[in-house]
């Protein structure tokens, strides 16, 4: 009984971190582009050497 | 919304920037992104610039000292077509959809959380742990369902004050009374709270409503990339002969506008000074290019071809003949907006049904002699067995699937309640040019050519606007021709292009010999070699193709077109269909008219502005993405590429989807079938509810997944 009391408030407040990261991450435009984050990864923006292999 | 914008939030710290979107259909990599976001964010003016993957828009922010003209300029050196679009035209549907997808995230939160203490109650918990842990689930689904539950509040609030039933009065019923019941119960420390229940009902459904808005927008999204900016504005010349922009909304009778080849007309006028030719095809269906010579009206919405030339503004804005279209349009398009979708006309039905059969559980018991108390109970859990949880998700996941399979076979849908009525078309009516052809001109004999005679051809054909030469190169081009080096290329107003090439003089033409029927030639030649190259708008590839699957389907087709009769009997002819020509938009609209009347439902198929009025008046309407973008917005689909299969496999698909929204609705008629004898027995809890409301939607999704295949 006394283990519930921590873990129910503990699992709401998680829960709502949850919800409140999701609302955040609308809000801030992170789904409105889902196709260009997936190509975005294969721009090579420094235009260095670094990654060159020999 | 900063979201439709990314580039705001830069620039927010800096006063006196401007955002400004484009559409900018050629990205296609990463490449392109980076190309774009460098080459554009590092342009004196430009604060940033971010794209748009996705939509495949460029958002870019800027200040005064560079403008739109000079960012698409830009833009074009980077070899990309842009176009600006509006300040935020699909802001509205973008918040619809927000809107949606937070109470859908709320109420996921709150149906997490309650069934993890409903699973402790169902599993045993006894005494004080079960009462804490009923109000627990109280305290976060009253909330839950007064945020997340109003889009259906507000749906039915509305049907019921105009007297309709929609699906979601029974939805809202259902919730507020599960809610309230359960509460009571909670409070009275009772036995049964569907809190569970009503969270759950809501999560699905909001998940069908969410599918549904991000298929509608991002359909738009597709079409307003296609979409080509019209006449905007003009060159105006004043007396001193110095000229000045000024907007299509802007001009006066009596203007005297300047325009250059290739441009549109932007009001409706006489030509003063200057020869040249308009292409009318997308006002009136006229494939040959008109003559314009100095006194010769010329039409908003034309694009002149040939030649600047000034023009005489003699109406504009709302007077031109354009306008008097739009309005034509806007009229045709009310009886559209009179369509009962699919899932209303199961609510009129299945909302009384399921009222009924609570009432009669609630009087039932009453008499029975079991208490006021239980009897609401088990009429509560009737409602909530009933409530249309599978039907509210088989409508829409069944639509989102076939949407999204069409789209990627570059058809675009602009909503769900299109779908349902490309579904019942039996008859289908074609525009000609630009619909059934592709209304522009492609040489007919190339293959006749020898590689040189390709390579000269296409040398001088790029030094030329003149209509054909750009048909000329376009074609040449595409077969991967390189052009030779032809020296001391000369246009000659009306005579062609001539140059130099190996020592010998070379040219493009006038054709010997007469012409036939919608047919343009040009002569290539090359010293004492002449070759006459035969150009015409020809068919679609598949075009006949498309009209035999048509007929398969059951949908015999025929032509509307505003064209010449000669033309359309030729179009006509090669596909054996009936045809009418010299139709004006008011012709079409009655025809279509007359076709409802004796009972058909009639499909539309068009690109031009005069089939504008003819699209909205359809009971469905298709465009190909060349259409002008008064057709596009007509039209309930657009369709990308060449081929004109597109409409047979949007009406198979269209069909198909519907096949499986009605196995849909019995699946989900059926499972009630089966659970209301169980809730009229008042044999149903809150476990049996939550796990048969979840198996149900789980079926429908399933089922709604078969339609990946839809677009074959």
């Amino acid at each position: 009984m006394n283990g519930l009391l921590i873990l129910i408030p503990v699992a709401l407040i998680l829960g709502s971190a949850g919800l409140v990261a999701f609302l955040w991450a609308m809000g801030n435009g992170q789904f409105d582009d889902p196709d260009g984050a997936a190509v975005r990864i294969l721009i090579d923006d420094d235009g260095g050497d670094d990654g060159r292999i020999g | 919304m900063t979201t439709h914008m990314p580039v705001t939030r830069l620039a927010t710290e800096t006063k006196g920037l401007e955002d400004t979107r484009f559409s900018v259909p050629g990205i296609r990599c990463a490449g392109c992104i980076a190309k774009l976001e460098n080459g554009i964010g590092t342009i004196p003016g430009v604060a940033a610039a971010r794209v748009n993957f996705t939509a495949k828009q460029l958002a870019v922010s800027h200040d005064a000292r560079i403008d739109d003209r000079g960012l698409i300029s830009e833009i074009g050196k980077l070899g990309f077509e842009a176009q600006p679009l509006a300040a935020n035209p699909l802001g509205q549907d973008g918040e619809e959809r927000k809107r949606l997808t937070r109470a859908l995230g709320v109420s996921a939160f709150g149906m997490m959380n309650i069934m993890l203490l409903s699973v402790a109650i169902w599993s045993g918990a006894v005494g004080v742990t079960r009462e804490m842990f009923e109000l627990i689930s109280a305290l976060i689904a009253v909330p839950v369902v007064a945020y997340s539950g109003r889009p259906f509040f507000a749906s039915a609030a509305m049907a019921l004050r105009y007297r309709h039933t929609n699906m979601d009065v029974p939805i809202s019923i259902g919730v507020l009374l599960a809610t309230g019941m359960s509460l009571f119960e909670t409070l009275k420390g009772g036995r049964d709270a569907y809190f569970e229940g009503a969270v759950m009902l809501l999560f699905f459904l909001l998940a069908g409503r969410v599918l549904d808005a991000m298929m509608r927008d991002r359909a738009r999204a597709g079409i307003e990339a296609l979409l080509r900016q019209q006449a905007p504005g003009a060159m105006v010349l004043d007396a001193g002969g110095a000229t000045q922009w000024k907007n299509a909304t802007d001009l006066c009778p009596g203007d005297r506008i300047l325009v250059a080849a290739g441009e549109n007309f932007a009001a409706d006028g006489m030509v003063e000074q200057g020869h040249s030719q308009c292409d009318l095809s997308l006002i009136n269906g006229e494939s040959a290019p008109q003559k314009c010579d100095i006194g010769d009206v010329v039409l908003a919405g034309a694009i002149n071809l040939s030649a600047p030339v000034i023009v005489r503004v003699t109406a504009a804005g709302s007077n031109t003949v354009i306008a008097d279209i739009a309005r034509l349009m806007d009229e045709a398009g009310q009886s559209r907006s009179r369509y009962v979708r699919i899932a209303d006309r199961a609510a009129k039905l299945y909302a009384p049904a399921v009222h009924a059969l609570a009432a009669l559980a609630f009087t039932g018991w009453m008499i029975a002699g079991a208490g006021w108390h239980q009897s609401l109970t088990i009429a509560t859990a009737v409602l909530i067995i009933t409530c249309p949880c599978a039907l509210g998700l088989a409508v829409p996941v069944s639509q989102v699937v076939a949407a999204a399979a069409l789209m990627k076979r570059g058809i675009l849908v602009k909503d769900g309640s299109a779908l349902e009525r490309f579904a019942e078309i039996d008859r289908a009516l074609f525009d000609k040019t630009g619909t059934l052809t592709l209304g522009r001109m492609t040489p007919l004999n190339l293959d006749a050519l020898s590689a040189e005679q390709c390579s000269v051809a296409l040398a001088l054909a790029q030094a030329s606007r003149h209509p054909i030469s750009r048909a000329l190169h376009h074609a040449l081009a595409a077969r991967g021709i390189s052009p030779a080096s032809v020296e001391a290329v000369v246009e000659e107003k009306g005579a062609g292009v001539h140059g130099i090439w190996q020592n010998m003089p070379v040219s493009l033409g006038r054709p010997g010999g007469a012409l036939h029927g919608a047919e343009a030639a040009t002569r290539l030649s090359i010293g004492e070699a002449r070759v006459d190259i035969r150009l015409s708008d020809s068919l679609r590839p598949d075009a006949a193709a498309a009209i035999a699957r048509l007929d398969a389907l059951g949908v015999p087709a025929s032509i509307i077109s505003g064209d010449r009769k000669e033309a359309v009997d030729e179009v006509a002819a090669a596909l054996g269909l009936g045809a009418r020509a010299h139709a004006l938009p008011q012709d079409k609209i009655s025809e279509i008219r007359a076709l409802q009347a004796e009972g058909h439902k009639v499909l539309m198929v068009g690109d031009g502005l005069n089939d504008g009025p003819a699209l909205a008046a359809a009971t469905a309407s298709m465009a190909p993405s060349s259409a002008t973008d008064m057709g596009q917005q007509a039209a309930d689909a657009v369709f990308t590429g060449d081929s004109l299969l597109a409409v047979p496999v949007m009406l198979s698909a269209a069909r198909r989807t519907m096949t499986v929204v009605r196995q849909n609705f019995a699946l989900a008629i059926g499972y009630n079938i089966l659970a209301v004898p169980l809730a009229l027995a008042g044999m149903v809890t809150p476990l049996v509810a939550a796990i048969a409301m979840s198996t149900s939607s789980v079926l429908v999704v399933a089922n709604a997944l078969r339609l990946t295949s839809a677009a074959r």
